[in-house]
Protein backbone atom coordinates (compact mmCIF):
# COMPACT_ATOMS: atom_id res chain seq x y z
CA UNK A 1 0.00 0.00 0.00
CA UNK A 2 2.73 2.16 1.17
CA UNK A 3 4.68 1.19 -2.03
CA UNK A 4 1.82 1.67 -4.46
CA UNK A 5 1.78 5.27 -2.93
CA UNK A 6 5.13 5.54 -3.20
CA UNK A 7 4.82 4.93 -6.93
CA UNK A 8 1.98 7.01 -7.43
CA UNK A 9 4.15 9.96 -6.57
CA UNK A 10 6.51 9.44 -8.36
CA UNK A 11 4.42 9.73 -11.29
CA UNK A 12 2.59 12.34 -9.99
CA UNK A 13 5.19 14.58 -8.56
CA UNK A 14 6.45 15.60 -11.59
CA UNK A 15 3.54 16.15 -13.11
CA UNK A 16 2.47 18.38 -10.10
CA UNK A 17 5.52 20.57 -10.41
CA UNK A 18 5.69 20.86 -13.92
CA UNK A 19 1.38 22.30 -13.24
CA UNK A 20 2.43 24.31 -10.27
CA UNK A 21 5.47 26.06 -11.78
CA UNK A 22 3.46 27.09 -15.32
CA UNK A 23 3.70 30.08 -15.98
CA UNK A 24 -0.12 30.22 -17.18
CA UNK A 25 0.08 33.26 -18.50
CA UNK A 26 2.70 32.28 -21.03
CA UNK A 27 0.15 28.90 -21.93
CA UNK A 28 -2.45 30.97 -24.00
CA UNK A 29 0.28 32.91 -26.04
CA UNK A 30 2.04 29.70 -26.78
CA UNK A 31 -1.08 27.77 -27.83
CA UNK A 32 -1.57 30.96 -30.44
CA UNK A 33 1.84 30.68 -31.16
CA UNK A 34 2.19 29.95 -35.26
CA UNK A 35 5.44 27.62 -34.18
CA UNK A 36 3.12 25.68 -31.72
CA UNK A 37 0.36 24.90 -33.92
CA UNK A 38 2.75 23.72 -36.22
CA UNK A 39 4.48 21.48 -33.68
CA UNK A 40 1.57 19.93 -32.52
CA UNK A 41 0.04 19.47 -35.97
CA UNK A 42 3.04 17.76 -37.08
CA UNK A 43 3.28 16.01 -33.75
CA UNK A 44 0.16 14.42 -34.34
CA UNK A 45 0.67 13.66 -37.83
CA UNK A 46 3.84 11.60 -37.45
CA UNK A 47 2.10 9.69 -33.98
CA UNK A 48 -0.84 8.92 -35.87
CA UNK A 49 0.41 7.93 -39.12
CA UNK A 50 3.52 6.21 -37.04
CA UNK A 51 0.62 4.15 -35.53
CA UNK A 52 -0.93 3.15 -38.89
CA UNK A 53 2.62 1.77 -39.98
CA UNK A 54 2.73 -0.35 -36.81
CA UNK A 55 -1.13 -1.65 -37.42
CA UNK A 56 -0.14 -2.83 -40.53
CA UNK A 57 3.27 -4.23 -40.09
CA UNK A 58 2.71 -5.00 -36.35
CA UNK A 59 -0.24 -6.97 -36.08
CA UNK A 60 1.10 -9.26 -39.47
CA UNK A 61 4.66 -9.58 -37.33
CA UNK A 62 2.42 -10.54 -33.72
CA UNK A 63 0.57 -13.01 -35.78
CA UNK A 64 4.25 -14.45 -36.85
CA UNK A 65 5.43 -14.35 -32.70
CA UNK A 66 2.44 -16.24 -31.88
CA UNK A 67 2.44 -19.43 -33.64
CA UNK A 68 6.02 -19.52 -33.32
CA UNK A 69 8.07 -21.78 -30.25
CA UNK A 70 11.14 -22.03 -29.06
CA UNK A 71 14.37 -20.83 -30.23
CA UNK A 72 13.13 -19.09 -33.15
CA UNK A 73 10.50 -17.20 -30.93
CA UNK A 74 13.19 -15.90 -28.47
CA UNK A 75 15.36 -14.47 -30.98
CA UNK A 76 12.12 -12.71 -33.00
CA UNK A 77 10.97 -11.47 -29.95
CA UNK A 78 14.21 -10.16 -28.71
CA UNK A 79 14.65 -8.57 -32.06
CA UNK A 80 11.28 -6.67 -31.83
CA UNK A 81 11.97 -5.70 -28.46
CA UNK A 82 15.43 -4.55 -29.05
CA UNK A 83 13.91 -0.68 -29.82
CA UNK A 84 12.01 -1.24 -26.51
CA UNK A 85 15.45 -0.82 -24.38
CA UNK A 86 17.62 0.97 -27.39
CA UNK A 87 18.64 4.15 -26.23
CA UNK A 88 16.48 6.34 -28.44
CA UNK A 89 19.35 8.16 -29.83
CA UNK A 90 21.27 4.73 -30.76
CA UNK A 91 18.37 3.83 -32.26
CA UNK A 92 18.35 7.01 -34.39
CA UNK A 93 22.35 5.92 -35.46
CA UNK A 94 21.44 2.60 -36.01
CA UNK A 95 18.40 4.19 -39.04
CA UNK A 96 21.29 6.26 -40.18
CA UNK A 97 23.12 3.43 -40.99
CA UNK A 98 20.44 2.05 -42.33
CA UNK A 99 18.38 3.91 -44.29
CA UNK A 100 20.83 7.25 -44.00
CA UNK A 101 22.49 8.12 -47.71
CA UNK A 102 25.50 6.04 -47.44
CA UNK A 103 23.02 3.21 -45.35
CA UNK A 104 22.16 -0.14 -46.68
CA UNK A 105 19.04 0.46 -48.15
CA UNK A 106 19.11 4.47 -48.24
CA UNK A 107 22.39 4.28 -49.97
CA UNK A 108 21.01 2.68 -53.22
CA UNK A 109 17.73 4.64 -53.14
CA UNK A 110 20.16 7.77 -53.10
CA UNK A 111 22.22 6.62 -56.04
CA UNK A 112 19.50 4.92 -57.75
CA UNK A 113 17.03 7.73 -57.30
CA UNK A 114 18.73 10.43 -55.99
CA UNK A 115 16.12 9.86 -52.41
CA UNK A 116 17.22 11.35 -49.49
CA UNK A 117 15.21 10.37 -46.29
CA UNK A 118 17.11 11.70 -43.75
CA UNK A 119 15.37 15.16 -42.38
CA UNK A 120 12.14 14.59 -43.81
CA UNK A 121 8.82 14.23 -42.44
CA UNK A 122 9.17 10.33 -43.52
CA UNK A 123 12.10 10.11 -41.66
CA UNK A 124 10.00 11.39 -38.47
CA UNK A 125 7.44 8.87 -39.01
CA UNK A 126 10.06 6.14 -39.08
CA UNK A 127 11.95 6.76 -36.10
CA UNK A 128 8.69 6.93 -34.34
CA UNK A 129 7.52 3.86 -36.05
CA UNK A 130 10.74 2.31 -35.13
CA UNK A 131 10.81 2.96 -31.41
CA UNK A 132 6.99 2.45 -31.54
CA UNK A 133 6.11 -0.13 -32.64
CA UNK A 134 7.44 -3.15 -30.60
CA UNK A 135 4.32 -1.62 -27.81
CA UNK A 136 2.16 -2.44 -30.50
CA UNK A 137 3.43 -5.90 -31.22
CA UNK A 138 3.78 -7.20 -27.83
CA UNK A 139 0.31 -6.16 -26.89
CA UNK A 140 -1.23 -8.10 -30.14
CA UNK A 141 0.83 -11.04 -29.13
CA UNK A 142 -0.16 -11.48 -25.71
CA UNK A 143 -3.98 -10.38 -26.75
CA UNK A 144 -3.48 -13.93 -29.83
CA UNK A 145 -1.81 -16.09 -26.99
CA UNK A 146 -4.61 -15.47 -24.69
CA UNK A 147 -6.85 -16.23 -27.50
CA UNK A 148 -8.66 -19.74 -27.01
CA UNK A 149 -7.57 -21.77 -30.15
CA UNK A 150 -11.56 -23.49 -30.01
CA UNK A 151 -13.33 -20.52 -31.71
CA UNK A 152 -10.97 -20.54 -34.78
CA UNK A 153 -11.10 -24.35 -35.26
CA UNK A 154 -14.71 -24.23 -34.85
CA UNK A 155 -14.59 -21.72 -37.65
CA UNK A 156 -12.23 -23.86 -39.76
CA UNK A 157 -14.36 -27.32 -38.97
CA UNK A 158 -17.08 -25.20 -40.85
CA UNK A 159 -15.38 -24.57 -43.78
CA UNK A 160 -13.95 -21.12 -43.83
CA UNK A 161 -11.02 -20.18 -45.01
CA UNK A 162 -7.36 -18.91 -43.65
CA UNK A 163 -8.28 -15.87 -44.49
CA UNK A 164 -12.37 -15.45 -43.71
CA UNK A 165 -10.98 -17.21 -40.10
CA UNK A 166 -8.48 -14.48 -39.39
CA UNK A 167 -10.86 -11.51 -40.35
CA UNK A 168 -14.15 -12.55 -39.07
CA UNK A 169 -12.93 -14.66 -35.92
CA UNK A 170 -9.39 -13.71 -34.85
CA UNK A 171 -9.39 -9.67 -36.00
CA UNK A 172 -12.45 -9.20 -33.82
CA UNK A 173 -11.36 -11.19 -30.97
CA UNK A 174 -7.63 -9.36 -31.09
CA UNK A 175 -9.97 -5.97 -31.34
CA UNK A 176 -9.31 -4.78 -27.37
CA UNK A 177 -5.69 -6.14 -27.36
CA UNK A 178 -5.11 -4.07 -30.91
CA UNK A 179 -6.73 -1.21 -29.55
CA UNK A 180 -4.59 -1.33 -26.34
CA UNK A 181 -1.46 -2.07 -28.27
CA UNK A 182 -2.21 0.76 -30.59
CA UNK A 183 -2.77 3.43 -28.20
CA UNK A 184 0.83 2.50 -26.12
CA UNK A 185 1.99 2.99 -29.19
CA UNK A 186 0.91 6.29 -30.35
CA UNK A 187 1.41 7.07 -27.23
CA UNK A 188 5.36 6.64 -27.02
CA UNK A 189 5.73 7.79 -30.93
CA UNK A 190 3.95 10.77 -29.79
CA UNK A 191 6.82 11.10 -27.01
CA UNK A 192 9.44 10.12 -29.14
CA UNK A 193 12.64 12.49 -29.13
CA UNK A 194 16.05 10.91 -29.47
CA UNK A 195 15.43 8.57 -32.45
CA UNK A 196 13.75 11.38 -34.33
CA UNK A 197 15.58 14.13 -33.65
CA UNK A 198 18.86 12.02 -34.63
CA UNK A 199 17.76 10.46 -37.67
CA UNK A 200 15.07 13.31 -39.11
CA UNK A 201 16.85 16.69 -37.34
CA UNK A 202 15.30 19.16 -36.42
CA UNK A 203 13.00 21.22 -38.95
CA UNK A 204 10.42 23.46 -37.72
CA UNK A 205 7.43 22.30 -39.83
CA UNK A 206 9.55 19.12 -41.05
CA UNK A 207 10.58 16.82 -38.76
CA UNK A 208 10.29 19.57 -35.22
CA UNK A 209 7.91 17.17 -33.11
CA UNK A 210 6.31 18.90 -29.68
CA UNK A 211 9.18 17.01 -27.47
CA UNK A 212 12.06 18.81 -29.71
CA UNK A 213 10.41 21.87 -29.65
CA UNK A 214 10.40 21.65 -26.26
CA UNK A 215 13.71 21.06 -26.06
CA UNK A 216 14.91 23.87 -28.04
CA UNK A 217 12.48 26.12 -25.93
CA UNK A 218 14.20 25.00 -22.91
CA UNK A 219 17.51 26.54 -23.76
CA UNK A 220 15.96 29.97 -24.77
CA UNK A 221 12.87 30.15 -23.28
CA UNK A 222 11.61 27.94 -20.66
CA UNK A 223 8.42 28.87 -19.67
CA UNK A 224 7.16 28.60 -23.28
CA UNK A 225 8.96 24.92 -22.83
CA UNK A 226 6.96 24.62 -19.85
CA UNK A 227 3.75 25.92 -21.50
CA UNK A 228 4.45 23.59 -24.34
CA UNK A 229 4.62 20.55 -22.62
CA UNK A 230 1.67 21.41 -20.61
CA UNK A 231 -0.33 21.76 -24.40
CA UNK A 232 1.42 17.91 -25.10
CA UNK A 233 0.30 16.81 -21.90
CA UNK A 234 -3.18 18.04 -22.03
CA UNK A 235 -3.61 17.19 -25.59
CA UNK A 236 -2.22 13.31 -24.48
CA UNK A 237 -4.63 12.95 -21.50
CA UNK A 238 -7.48 14.01 -23.62
CA UNK A 239 -7.05 11.65 -25.71
CA UNK A 240 -6.51 8.62 -23.91
CA UNK A 241 -9.32 9.30 -21.40
CA UNK A 242 -11.25 9.99 -24.54
CA UNK A 243 -9.75 6.50 -26.00
CA UNK A 244 -9.87 4.25 -22.36
CA UNK A 245 -13.91 5.08 -22.52
CA UNK A 246 -14.55 4.65 -25.93
CA UNK A 247 -12.65 1.66 -26.52
CA UNK A 248 -10.69 0.27 -23.67
CA UNK A 249 -13.81 0.08 -20.98
CA UNK A 250 -13.18 -2.12 -17.87
CA UNK A 251 -13.54 -5.57 -18.65
CA UNK B 1 61.43 23.01 -3.10
CA UNK B 2 59.16 20.34 -1.76
CA UNK B 3 58.78 21.51 1.95
CA UNK B 4 57.11 24.60 0.19
CA UNK B 5 54.75 23.08 -1.48
CA UNK B 6 53.86 21.02 1.61
CA UNK B 7 53.38 24.09 3.32
CA UNK B 8 51.40 25.46 0.18
CA UNK B 9 49.57 22.42 0.18
CA UNK B 10 48.81 22.79 3.83
CA UNK B 11 48.05 26.00 3.84
CA UNK B 12 45.08 25.13 1.00
CA UNK B 13 43.54 22.36 2.80
CA UNK B 14 43.38 24.66 6.23
CA UNK B 15 42.00 26.94 4.43
CA UNK B 16 39.41 25.16 2.57
CA UNK B 17 38.67 23.45 5.86
CA UNK B 18 39.52 19.80 4.95
CA UNK B 19 39.48 18.24 8.03
CA UNK B 20 40.14 14.67 6.58
CA UNK B 21 43.01 16.28 4.17
CA UNK B 22 46.35 14.18 3.65
CA UNK B 23 49.23 15.59 1.74
CA UNK B 24 50.61 12.20 2.03
CA UNK B 25 54.46 13.89 2.48
CA UNK B 26 55.18 13.10 -1.04
CA UNK B 27 54.88 16.77 -1.61
CA UNK B 28 51.98 16.55 -3.67
CA UNK B 29 49.10 19.46 -3.19
CA UNK B 30 46.54 17.42 -1.30
CA UNK B 31 43.72 15.65 -3.18
CA UNK B 32 40.52 17.47 -4.31
CA UNK B 33 37.85 17.05 -6.74
CA UNK B 34 36.96 19.53 -9.17
CA UNK B 35 33.44 20.21 -10.99
CA UNK B 36 33.54 21.73 -14.74
CA UNK B 37 30.72 23.12 -16.69
CA UNK B 38 32.03 23.53 -20.04
CA UNK B 39 30.19 24.61 -23.36
CA UNK B 40 30.38 21.12 -25.05
CA UNK B 41 33.16 22.03 -28.06
CA UNK B 42 35.64 22.63 -25.64
CA UNK B 43 35.25 18.38 -24.38
CA UNK B 44 38.73 17.54 -26.57
CA UNK B 45 41.13 20.08 -25.21
CA UNK B 46 39.33 20.34 -21.26
CA UNK B 47 39.97 16.43 -21.36
CA UNK B 48 43.45 17.12 -22.05
CA UNK B 49 43.73 20.19 -19.97
CA UNK B 50 42.60 18.05 -16.91
CA UNK B 51 44.96 15.43 -17.08
CA UNK B 52 48.30 17.75 -17.40
CA UNK B 53 46.03 19.53 -14.23
CA UNK B 54 45.65 16.66 -11.90
CA UNK B 55 49.91 15.59 -12.49
CA UNK B 56 50.64 19.47 -12.05
CA UNK B 57 48.06 19.91 -8.79
CA UNK B 58 46.75 16.61 -7.86
CA UNK B 59 42.98 17.62 -8.40
CA UNK B 60 40.67 14.97 -10.09
CA UNK B 61 38.30 17.40 -12.85
CA UNK B 62 34.88 16.21 -13.48
CA UNK B 63 33.27 17.47 -16.11
CA UNK B 64 29.88 18.54 -17.79
CA UNK B 65 30.07 19.03 -21.26
CA UNK B 66 26.82 20.66 -22.84
CA UNK B 67 25.73 22.86 -25.05
CA UNK B 68 25.97 26.12 -22.60
CA UNK B 69 21.86 27.18 -22.65
CA UNK B 70 21.76 23.48 -21.00
CA UNK B 71 24.65 24.27 -18.54
CA UNK B 72 23.01 27.75 -17.87
CA UNK B 73 19.31 26.10 -17.10
CA UNK B 74 21.35 23.27 -15.04
CA UNK B 75 22.85 25.98 -13.02
CA UNK B 76 20.10 28.37 -12.48
CA UNK B 77 17.86 24.92 -11.22
CA UNK B 78 20.41 24.39 -8.38
CA UNK B 79 23.04 22.06 -9.95
CA UNK B 80 26.29 22.19 -7.88
CA UNK B 81 29.67 23.43 -9.71
CA UNK B 82 32.62 25.39 -9.80
CA UNK B 83 33.80 26.33 -12.99
CA UNK B 84 31.60 27.11 -16.00
CA UNK B 85 33.74 27.70 -19.14
CA UNK B 86 30.82 29.79 -21.27
CA UNK B 87 31.02 29.36 -25.52
CA UNK B 88 29.74 33.20 -25.47
CA UNK B 89 30.28 35.97 -23.85
CA UNK B 90 26.17 36.92 -23.67
CA UNK B 91 25.88 33.57 -21.76
CA UNK B 92 28.12 34.11 -19.15
CA UNK B 93 26.27 37.42 -18.77
CA UNK B 94 23.56 35.70 -18.28
CA UNK B 95 25.26 33.76 -15.21
CA UNK B 96 26.17 36.55 -13.97
CA UNK B 97 22.77 38.43 -13.89
CA UNK B 98 21.37 35.30 -12.29
CA UNK B 99 24.29 35.95 -9.38
CA UNK B 100 26.09 32.68 -10.47
CA UNK B 101 29.16 33.62 -10.78
CA UNK B 102 31.96 34.83 -8.42
CA UNK B 103 34.33 37.38 -9.17
CA UNK B 104 35.05 38.69 -13.34
CA UNK B 105 34.90 36.26 -15.96
CA UNK B 106 38.08 35.79 -18.19
CA UNK B 107 37.90 35.10 -21.83
CA UNK B 108 41.06 32.18 -22.27
CA UNK B 109 40.61 31.02 -25.42
CA UNK B 110 39.17 32.59 -29.20
CA UNK B 111 37.13 30.44 -31.86
CA UNK B 112 36.23 31.22 -35.25
CA UNK B 113 34.23 29.28 -37.79
CA UNK B 114 34.58 27.26 -40.59
CA UNK B 115 32.34 25.17 -43.08
CA UNK B 116 32.89 21.37 -42.36
CA UNK B 117 32.34 19.32 -45.61
CA UNK B 118 32.94 15.39 -46.33
CA UNK B 119 36.61 14.42 -46.55
CA UNK B 120 37.86 15.34 -49.77
CA UNK B 121 35.06 17.71 -50.50
CA UNK B 122 33.37 15.94 -53.08
CA UNK B 123 30.98 18.81 -53.72
CA UNK B 124 33.16 21.81 -54.30
CA UNK B 125 32.47 24.02 -51.66
CA UNK B 126 34.78 26.64 -51.11
CA UNK B 127 33.20 29.60 -49.64
CA UNK B 128 29.67 30.45 -47.48
CA UNK B 129 27.92 31.46 -50.98
CA UNK B 130 28.22 27.85 -52.00
CA UNK B 131 25.62 26.57 -49.33
CA UNK B 132 23.14 28.55 -50.62
CA UNK B 133 23.25 26.22 -54.30
CA UNK B 134 20.29 24.13 -54.58
CA UNK B 135 20.76 20.22 -54.20
CA UNK B 136 22.91 20.45 -51.30
CA UNK B 137 21.96 18.99 -47.51
CA UNK B 138 23.10 21.59 -45.59
CA UNK B 139 22.72 21.14 -41.78
CA UNK B 140 23.37 24.20 -39.09
CA UNK B 141 23.35 24.91 -35.48
CA UNK B 142 20.14 25.86 -33.92
CA UNK B 143 20.36 29.72 -34.04
CA UNK B 144 19.38 29.14 -30.12
CA UNK B 145 22.94 28.05 -29.16
CA UNK B 146 26.10 30.25 -30.00
CA UNK B 147 27.41 28.23 -32.67
CA UNK B 148 24.12 28.98 -34.53
CA UNK B 149 23.88 32.18 -33.95
CA UNK B 150 27.47 32.66 -35.24
CA UNK B 151 26.74 30.75 -38.18
CA UNK B 152 23.67 33.09 -39.02
CA UNK B 153 25.65 36.30 -38.75
CA UNK B 154 28.62 34.59 -40.93
CA UNK B 155 26.10 34.25 -43.80
CA UNK B 156 23.82 37.42 -43.19
CA UNK B 157 27.58 39.13 -43.55
CA UNK B 158 28.31 37.15 -46.81
CA UNK B 159 24.71 38.00 -47.85
CA UNK B 160 23.63 34.24 -48.46
CA UNK B 161 20.51 32.59 -47.28
CA UNK B 162 20.24 29.31 -47.04
CA UNK B 163 17.43 26.69 -46.22
CA UNK B 164 19.53 24.20 -43.84
CA UNK B 165 17.67 20.51 -43.81
CA UNK B 166 17.44 20.45 -39.80
CA UNK B 167 18.75 22.99 -37.07
CA UNK B 168 20.76 20.97 -34.68
CA UNK B 169 20.57 21.63 -31.15
CA UNK B 170 24.20 20.74 -30.62
CA UNK B 171 26.85 21.86 -32.58
CA UNK B 172 28.17 18.38 -32.51
CA UNK B 173 25.09 17.13 -34.10
CA UNK B 174 26.08 19.39 -37.15
CA UNK B 175 29.65 17.64 -37.26
CA UNK B 176 28.27 14.12 -36.45
CA UNK B 177 25.46 14.68 -39.86
CA UNK B 178 28.39 15.81 -41.92
CA UNK B 179 30.52 13.07 -40.89
CA UNK B 180 27.73 10.19 -41.79
CA UNK B 181 27.69 11.73 -44.97
CA UNK B 182 24.41 12.67 -44.38
CA UNK B 183 24.74 17.01 -44.75
CA UNK B 184 27.17 18.05 -47.36
CA UNK B 185 28.37 20.69 -45.24
CA UNK B 186 27.78 22.60 -42.09
CA UNK B 187 28.97 25.84 -40.01
CA UNK B 188 31.04 24.67 -36.95
CA UNK B 189 33.78 25.80 -34.71
CA UNK B 190 37.47 25.53 -36.37
CA UNK B 191 38.17 23.64 -32.93
CA UNK B 192 35.58 20.68 -33.82
CA UNK B 193 36.74 20.41 -37.46
CA UNK B 194 40.19 20.17 -35.94
CA UNK B 195 39.76 17.80 -33.31
CA UNK B 196 37.35 15.73 -35.17
CA UNK B 197 39.32 14.20 -38.30
CA UNK B 198 36.58 12.96 -40.00
CA UNK B 199 35.61 16.18 -42.05
CA UNK B 200 37.46 18.84 -44.13
CA UNK B 201 37.01 22.77 -42.74
CA UNK B 202 36.83 25.02 -45.89
CA UNK B 203 38.09 28.60 -43.71
CA UNK B 204 35.64 31.56 -44.21
CA UNK B 205 37.41 34.73 -44.48
CA UNK B 206 37.93 36.90 -41.65
CA UNK B 207 35.37 40.04 -42.82
CA UNK B 208 32.25 36.98 -43.10
CA UNK B 209 33.70 35.33 -39.88
CA UNK B 210 32.83 35.71 -36.36
CA UNK B 211 34.98 35.16 -33.49
CA UNK B 212 33.61 33.54 -30.60
CA UNK B 213 34.78 34.76 -27.24
CA UNK B 214 35.24 31.43 -24.44
CA UNK B 215 35.36 33.33 -21.07
CA UNK B 216 35.65 31.00 -17.72
CA UNK B 217 34.75 31.67 -14.09
CA UNK B 218 34.75 30.78 -10.80
CA UNK B 219 31.09 29.66 -10.37
CA UNK B 220 29.34 31.68 -6.75
CA UNK B 221 28.10 28.66 -5.29
CA UNK B 222 31.85 26.74 -5.91
CA UNK B 223 32.94 23.75 -2.64
CA UNK B 224 36.09 24.08 -3.90
CA UNK B 225 37.12 27.56 -4.38
CA UNK B 226 40.86 26.92 -4.55
CA UNK B 227 40.94 24.62 -6.93
CA UNK B 228 38.60 26.28 -9.33
CA UNK B 229 41.11 29.28 -9.51
CA UNK B 230 43.79 26.52 -9.71
CA UNK B 231 41.85 25.38 -12.74
CA UNK B 232 41.32 29.00 -14.30
CA UNK B 233 44.77 29.89 -13.83
CA UNK B 234 45.88 26.26 -15.49
CA UNK B 235 43.82 27.28 -18.46
CA UNK B 236 45.23 30.59 -18.81
CA UNK B 237 49.31 29.23 -18.07
CA UNK B 238 51.03 28.69 -21.21
CA UNK B 239 51.41 24.69 -20.99
CA UNK B 240 46.81 25.44 -20.53
CA UNK B 241 47.00 27.82 -23.61
CA UNK B 242 49.29 25.42 -25.53
CA UNK B 243 46.80 22.63 -25.06
CA UNK B 244 44.16 24.36 -26.26
CA UNK B 245 46.24 25.71 -29.54
CA UNK B 246 46.43 22.31 -30.19
CA UNK B 247 42.72 21.65 -30.36
CA UNK B 248 41.60 24.59 -32.57
CA UNK B 249 41.33 27.07 -30.29
CA UNK B 250 43.08 30.37 -30.64
CA UNK B 251 44.92 31.42 -27.56
CA UNK B 252 43.18 34.43 -25.46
Amino acid sequence: MVLAAVGLLLFLLPLAGLVARAPWDQVGPALVAPETATALGLSLFCSVTATAVALILGIPLALVLARTTGTVRAVLRALTTLPMVLPPVVGGVALFLAFGRRGLVGGPLHNAFGIQITFTTAAAVIAETFVAMPFLVIAVEGGLRALDPRYEEAARALGAGGWKVFARVTLPLLRPAIFSGAVLCWARALGEFGATITFAGNLPGRTQTIPLAVYVALETRPDGAIALSLILLAVSLAILIGLRDRWLGAP
Amino acid sequence: MIRWLATISLLIAAGCGGSHMDTGGNGMPAPSNLTVFAAASLQPAFDKVATQFKTQDNITTTFNYAGTQTLISQLTQGAQADVFASADVAHMTTAQNGGLIAGTPQVFVHNRLEIAVEKGNPRGIHALADLARPGLTIVLADPSVPAGRYAQQALAKAGVTVHPASLEPQVTGVLSKVTLGEADAGIVYVSDIVTSGKVDGIAIPDSQNVIADYPIARLSGAQNKTGADAFIKYVLSSQGQAILAGAGFERA
